[in-house]
Parts: structure tokens; sequence; C-alpha cells
């Protein structure tokens, strides 16, 4: 692997840049490997990626029905933060914010993580008293969070329209200065090269048709556009498409998949200095390097696999967005997208062994899977593995919605979806 | 936005309709008979089907009942909406645009 640094891009640039070599290989499928992880999105990369660095599993492949990277990885709104309710999520999602911090390092790759603060907006005494109760409950967890009044907003983030004549005025927030935003792509790209380094072979355009098992039941390995190849572990790791892939083994899960819509402006320059949310008027914003705004909306009410969604989701949201950010009024639109993603019941994702041998499932991410990117990949591992779930994502099981102990995050998205 | 058929009041706009998820999961006659994974299948598991979706509807904001539909979630068009009680239709991919 040709390792990156200033003093390499300075000496290929003197050669025209003409040596780059390609950051990973086009393998063909061997007939079997030790683990086969099904969807090649960052958590599915980042799976392989520590199962060969932590585990040293190096006979691995990642089988991806599109190009890597291009489902919900490439189409997200890049917003990382850990201020969850409850000590499950918040051990959860922390341990994805400390891994992000190193992660342009550990990577040799740079994924752009940037902490320019999560700020939360309140607008009614409900919404005030739930996020001081999200901050005392984060500082008992040793997760940043703090509670601003208006003013501070403002100061924090200038544009805020914080006059008492809005609607839904702004009355303070809660601000994780911790939280902020990566470049989504690289985290894919930087996965997988690093992955490809350690031997596990990535085999784009490759879809699963099935999965196999034994007469015992356990599994036994995949069918798959290009034939059959084996494998004793098979990880799903499909986003929306998660009960699509796991009913070829027979199994139903507690998932619903719908499509969650985002936008980006027209570039302009950096004037948005942070990441702002508010779930009462539903905006959610933040101003990418290059200088386009990007806005995540919400999800359409209906079960869907379509990748588009209705056009009144969208409106609602740049209608909050002008409200609290006047300056943008007259601001042009200039792409938007769908992306599918499977809920839960409890709005928590599954991390978990199946009731099927050797079959391991990371699911459920819904409406906020890019910030644990690196944490859910890295106890995923772990549990395929040591064929045991980590600590960490120990209550986060297909057997909460049978033994009745949810980790019922619902109310405590950033936006109502 | 969809267009709607509602079997009593015709066709609608989607937002004047709420969505009930998916249809024919009958609530069992006799819940205390069941075990925990049979209680958490009839809560919690669905079929999540990427084509054919046969799911409820609300016509909420119009005459207020509820109804059927089978509907195509890879082009999100309507096969057939039908009154509830009736059984799922034999719908075939003929999605009416």
């Amino acid at each position: 692997m040709q390792n990156f640094s200033a003093f390499a891009l300075l000496r290929r640039a003197f050669g025209g840049h003409s040596s780059w070599q390609p950051q990973w290989r086009t393998p063909e499928p061997k007939a079997s490997y030790d683990a086969i992880i099904v969807g090649a999105g960052g958590h599915g990369l980042g799976t392989a990626y520590y199962l060969a660095k932590e585990h040293g599993m190096r006979n691995i492949a990642v089988i991806e029905r599109g190009w890597l990277g291009g489902g919900n990885t490439g189409r997200n709104t890049t917003i990382i933060r850990s201020n969850y309710l409850f000590d499950e999520s918040a051990a959860l999602y922390d341990h994805s914010v400390k891994l992000w911090e190193t992660l342009s390092e550990e990577l040799n790759y740079n994924v752009m993580y940037s902490a320019r603060g999560v700020m939360m907006l309140a607008h009614t005494i409900h919404d005030i008293q739930v996020f001081k109760r999200h901050v005392h409950a984060n500082r008992a967890n040793g997760v940043d969070n703090e509670w601003l009044t208006a003013e501070q907003a403002k100061e924090f983030c200038p544009p805020l329209n914080i006059s008492p004549n809005l609607r839904y005025p702004v009355l303070g927030a809660a601000l994780q200065r911790r939280g902020g935003t990566a470049r989504h792509d690289a985290v894919a790209w930087g996965y997988a090269r690093g992955a490809d380094d350690m031997g596990v072979d990535i085999i784009q355009n490759c879809e699963v048709t099935g999965i196999r098992r034994d007469a015992s039941g356990a599994v036994m390995g995949v069918d798959t556009a290009k034939g059959f190849i084996g494998a004793k572990k098979v990880g799903v790791v499909a986003a929306g498409h998660t009960s699509v892939v796991m009913a070829m083994a027979g199994m139903r899960l507690p998932l619903e998949s719908f499509p969650l819509q985002a936008l980006v402006s027209e570039p302009v320059k950096p004037v948005f200095p942070c990441v702002v949310m508010s779930n009462t008027v539903h905006a959610y914003i933040s101003q990418s390097d290059k200088g386009e705004f990007v806005i995540g909306a919400g999800t359409d009410a209906f079960v869907s696999y379509s990748q588009r969604g209705g056009l009144h989701i969208p409106s609602h949201t740049l209608d909050a967005i002008c409200e609290l950010f006047p300056m943008f009024r007259r601001m042009r639109m200039l792409r938007n997208w769908g992306g599918i993603v499977d809920t839960t019941p409890d709005r928590s994702p599954i991390i978990s062994k199946t009731p099927v041998p050797g079959l391991y499932v990371n699911c459920g991410w819904g409406t906020g899977g890019f910030k644990a990117t690196p944490g859910s990949a890295n106890v995923f591992a772990h549990t395929m593995a040591r064929d045991e779930p980590h600590p960490i994502n120990a209550p986060f099981t297909l057997e909460r919605f049978r033994d009745g102990v949810m980790i019922d995050e619902a109310a405590a998205a950033a936006v109502a979806h | 936005m969809l267009i709607i058929d509602c079997p009593y009041c015709g066709k609608r706009p989607e937002i004047e309709f709420s969505y009930g998820g998916e249809a024919h999961i009958a609530r069992p006659l006799d819940p205390a008979a069941l075990n925990d994974e049979e209680w958490a299948a009839f809560l919690y598991a669905r079929t999540n089907p990427k084509g054919l979706h046969a799911e409820r509807w609300r016509h909420a904001r119009g005459c207020g009942r509820f109804f059927n539909a089978v509907r195509d979630t890879v082009s999100d068009f309507f096969v057939t909406t039908y009154k509830t009680g009736e059984a799922r239709p034999d719908a075939t991919k003929k999605a009416s645009a």
C-alpha cells in the first residue's frame, strides 16, 4: 500500500502524479473464505478492517451488490455526535466518536473529521426539559454536552435567528462540542484501502442471491451472481436491504425500511460554523467543506425501497430552515436524493448473533448510522470473530424484542422521523 | 406525492392519509397462550418486502376510515386498494400509474 504523506504528494507531483496505484484490488472471489461480509458500506468495510486488524482474520471477503460506499454511506448528511440519553447508547456512540477522533491517523487516510459542534435547538418548555435531562444524563456518562441560552446559541452560530417573533422561537440549545462532521466517502474508501492491504477481498457488482445452510441449520456460504462462495461465518450489513437478505436465511426481522431524504444547496463561502438541528420544527443543516449546505429531511411514512421519497418531505424542512436562518431564503438547492433506512421498533440498532449458527447481523441503524460507523464496525468484528458480543453491543441483541429490554431512543433522535 | 385511491372517497393526495403498517397481521385470539417468541413475532416482526406489500392506510383527513392497499415498494405505485376485512387480492405486478 502506498502511504499518503505530504512528502509522497510532493514527490509524485514532480512525476505528474502518474505513479499512484489503485487503492484497492478488484479480485475474483475465491471458492471459500473464513468469513464473508454482505454489504460494502462503511459499517461492512469497517467490520472487515477490524476483523483483519484486531482479530487476525485475513481470509475475508466483502461482497457488494453495487459499488463500495454507494448506498447510505454515500447518501447521509455526515453528522457525528454521541449525546444519546440511555447508558447503552451513550457507550456505543461514544465508542464511535473516540474512534473518529483518531481515524485519519489509524487509516492513513484523511476522513476530514471536524469536531465543529452539534447544536440542538429547543423551542418549547418541553424541549428545554428534555434537553437538560439529556445534558445531565450525558455528563453522568462522561459524554460532553452543555446547555446554552438563546443568546449563547446565537454567539456560537451567528446566522441563527433568535427573534421572539418566530412562530417557534429559539429558547435555548444543547451543544456537543465533540460532535461534528466527516467526509462520508473517505470513510468507506479509507476502510476499503486498509482492509484490502491486509488481504481482504472486496468484491463489487456481485449480488448475494441466497444464504446456504447445512443439515444442522448452520451457515455454509452464500450464492452470488458470481456463483457459490463458502464461509462458516456470514455477517449481514445490508442497511435498508437487511430484511431482503435475511429472508434468504428464513428469518423475519423487526425492521421496516423507509426512504430518508437529504439535499444540498449551491456552494457558497463559509458562513456556517457548526451543525444545527431542531427536532420541533425539523431543521437539520451544516455546511460542507466544499461550501454546499447539507440538509437532512425526514422519512416518508410508508415502507419503500424507491430511494426517492415525496417532495413535501424536504419542502417542510426548508420551511423551517428559512425561518431559523432568513439569510438562506434565496439560496438554490442543487440536488436531493433518498436512501433506504432500516428502522427498528425502539430506534436502536441490532448488532447481534442470530438463531442461525454462523449468521450475524448488524442493522437497524435507521436514520442515524453514519456517526456510528467506526464503533459499530469495531464491536461487530468482535462479535463475529469471538462468536460473542463485545460488552458495548451486548444490549443490542435481537432477543431484546422478545425479552422486553428495549433501548427506547425513539424520542431521543435528533429530528423526529 | 402519492395519489391514493380511497375505496370510499376516490383518489386523493397522500397528505390526507396516514399509514398503518403491514396489513393482515391478526391479533392472536388468545395472547396468553403464546410464548415470548410468538408474541414478539406478532408485535415486531415484519415482512418488509422489496416488491408487492399489503398495507393499511387510513383516510385520516377525509372519511376517517381504514382500508388496505397493495403497493409495489420499488416503484411506490399502488396496484389496488380494498376494504378492511376483504382478503388480500391476488395482485400481480401490473401497477396503475
